[in-house]
């Protein structure tokens, strides 16, 4: 699974923009599908037929990452920019950013004062150009770039740009890649446009309107020093979501993935997020309603190129799922 | 003039009526049907051979709500929709149906403390005065629940410049009712055109996700007046527009992503038939293709805007070759859809 989550963090794709990632997935669950379409958003619907329960099952993980998008390019070639997603200033300064194209550039900023005035719109992309002209042969208003990340492994840990959420998304495609039969019929999608309001969720979830779902999306920890007070930590196992801002787990769906990994003896934490939220923030409240949960992988430092998960946390919320699937994901 | 008599009605959000009756006149004789939906959006259809096109524009502006009567008849009022407290005091407005004549009052100069001058002075603090000497006089002209709206004329600032309030977006009611009048011309029409003139944007995109999950669109452009900030004391990176530059395809604002497919169409409409445009530079602001590209399994959804300065006050000030523009751009994109769209 290291293969491909370097495969997938390593491709760009921030929202609106992720032909690239899609066009990965696809060939990567290809042959293990029984059908693959995207729709008008640009969500990817993988459909796997079960064995006649009767339930369609969604997961969900969202294919963009967040990511900075020109506004406007000065006579001097300097792009001024706005932010795709949540993105931080202090996290943004300094850093290199790369465009669709592969032109890269780097974050800098207006005479500051005092350093907490900082705010995106003093702040600009430099690509090396020295005149306005020179700077639109490489990129145009409406262009968006990504942060600059490569993927590091020392031992259990992953860091890379861009695990939020194509760590997620390896963990679907893993699964499909490797589960055998179930009795639920299921949709893997690979959503677009989570990091600006959960949209791509919106729209496939109305289509599918399954009868249960569950997103895969990283979550933060408070295991670094001095960090916010929240009990997940990088190595404790899959957190199951009980709450964030968008989403109360439904009972039925928090116990049975539970149940799940008691009965098989994968690790798992209970996940209270305070802020953020998640795909199945817009998928339970779709039609009629859909029970829906998480699965989250614990991360340090989202929305940062630096984004730290843990292997075996990874691997514990692929066999979480792959066993629920396996058993029929019945409330 | 139509823009004279559409900004010159009122229709503060949920109270949209007058502007519905002026539209429906309007364009009564050139669509197929036409109907009011249950929270009160205006849809007018005309049948053609092809995709459903949905083009919206919103009729609500922002304004006010009268919340009590004082002791000695001045109002107390709400905000409705976002305006800057600081372009309310001394401006005239009118109350009520019967359209009572009112001004927006504070204290005197004289006697604010010193701290009071240096702050902007809320909105809570401000009160309608419509001449009324007691709670009794005042309750004879207006009510409690009476909506109030900027009291201003449409005028001609120069040949080509225009002033009035709610631009945003009768200004885009018009370039619909254009775009009506353009394809009800059509001797074939290769598309349906689902015209939805809604309701209730300033507080929330109301109107929109409604007529959306009706009309069930291919496709769809909302039409809109935008902020245009191209004024002193503004970086041009954050201008968002400038006057006289075309009509503003939007990239991304903070409800939407524009439709790849359907900005590059509109991009290559204008530069084919040499239709100024310009892009709007920052992300701020949303409108209603933030609900309609959401409705059902998704819509193909982008924006053209007309810039308009000094949006969400009193009084804004618009180029007419910018609106002109606008309706070259969207009748050239009703123009293009017999040639295939590629979306």
């Amino acid at each position: 699974m290291r293969d491909i989550i370097r495969e997938l963090t390593q491709t760009y794709g921030p929202s609106g923009n992720e032909e690239a990632v899609r066009a990965k997935i696809s060939t990567m669950v290809a042959d293990r599908a029984d059908e693959v379409r995207s729709d008008s958003l640009g969500n990817l619907i993988v459909f796997r037929r079960g064995g006649g329960s009767g339930r369609k099952v969604m997961l969900a993980a969202h294919m963009d990452e967040i990511g900075l998008i020109a506004t406007h390019i000065d006579d001097k070639g300097f792009i001024r920019f706005a932010g795709v997603g949540g993105v931080d200033p202090f996290i943004s300064l300094g850093h290199r950013v790369v465009f669709g194209n592969g032109v890269t550039g780097v974050v800098g900023m207006e005479k500051m004062d005092k350093t907490k005035d900082l705010k995106l719109e003093k702040m600009f992309i430099d690509i090396g150009a020295s005149s306005r002209a020179e700077a639109e042969s490489a990129v145009r208003v409406g262009d968006m770039a990504v942060f600059e990340g490569k993927m590091e492994e020392r031992g259990d840990r992953l860091v890379s740009k861009a695990m939020d959420d194509r760590v997620g998304c390896a963990v679907l495609v893993e699964i499909v890649r490797r589960i055998g039969p179930c009795p639920d019929d299921v949709y893997f999608v690979f959503t677009a446009q989570e990091e600006v309001g959960v949209r791509g969720a919106t729209t496939s979830a109305f289509g599918i309107y399954p009868d249960v779902a569950i997103a895969v999306d990283v979550t933060r920890v408070g295991d670094t020093p001095k960090a916010d007070t929240m009990d997940v930590s990088l190595g404790k196992g899959a957190a199951i979501k009980v709450k964030d801002q968008l989403l109360i787990t439904h009972p039925g769906v928090k116990r049975f993935l539970v149940s799940v990994a008691e009965s098989e003896g994968i690790p798992y934490q209970f996940e209270v997020l305070e802020r953020g939220g998640t795909d199945a923030g817009a998928i339970h409240k779709t039609r009629e309603g859909v029970p829906a949960g998480v699965v989250s992988i614990p991360t340090r430092y989202i929305h940062t190129p630096s984004e730290m998960v843990g292997m075996r946390d990874v691997e514990a919320c692929a066999k979480l799922i792959e066993r629920a699937l396996e058993r029929g994901v019945a409330l | 003039m139509l823009l004279e008599r559409l900004t010159e009605a009122n229709g503060v959000s949920g109270n949209e009526g007058e502007v519905r009756d002026i539209i429906r006149r309007e364009i009564e004789g050139m669509v197929d049907e036409v109907r009011t939906d249950v929270l009160g959006n205006l849809i007018a259809i005309q049948r053609g051979d092809g995709p459903t096109v949905m083009l919206a524009a919103h009729m609500d502006e922002v304004g006010f709500i009268i919340s009590g009567i004082e002791k000695d008849g001045l109002l107390r009022f709400e905000k409705v929709g976002g305006i800057d407290d600081r372009v309310l005091p001394s401006k005239r407005v009118v109350v009520g149906p019967d359209k009572v004549p009112g001004v927006i009052g504070l204290k005197p100069v004289h006697l604010q403390e010193p701290s009071e001058r240096e702050e902007p002075v809320k909105a809570d603090r401000l009160f309608v005065d419509v001449g009324a000497g007691s709670r009794e006089e005042a309750e004879k002209k207006v009510k409690v629940g009476s909506y109030a709206c900027f009291h201003t004329r449409f005028e001609r600032l120069s040949e080509k410049t225009v002033k009035a309030k709610a631009l945003d977006d009768r200004v885009g009611c018009a370039v619909l009712i254009e775009a009506l009048r353009h394809s009800s011309d059509l001797k074939r029409r290769p598309f349906t055109l689902a015209a939805a003139f809604t309701v209730q944007e300033e507080i929330g995109l109301r109107g929109a996700g409604v007529a959306a999950w009706a009309l069930e669109p291919d496709l769809a452009l909302v039409l809109e007046g935008t902020i245009c900030a191209d004024v002193p004391g503004t970086d041009p990176h954050l201008e968002g527009t400038r006057l006289g530059d075309g009509p503003a395809l939007s990239m991304m604002d903070r409800t939407s992503i524009a439709s790849k497919g359907l900005l590059t169409h509109l991009v290559r409409t204008a530069r084919d038939r040499g239709i100024p445009f310009q892009y709007k530079r920052i992300t701020a602001g949303g409108n209603d293709a933030g609900r309609i590209h959401l409705t059902r399994e998704g819509v193909q959804t982008a924006s053209v805007s007309v810039p308009c300065r000094y949006i969400h006050s009193p009084c804004s000030v618009m180029s007419m070759k910018d609106f002109e523009n606008a309706v070259r751009l969207v009748n050239a994109f009703l123009d293009s859809i017999e040639g295939g769209l590629r979306v």
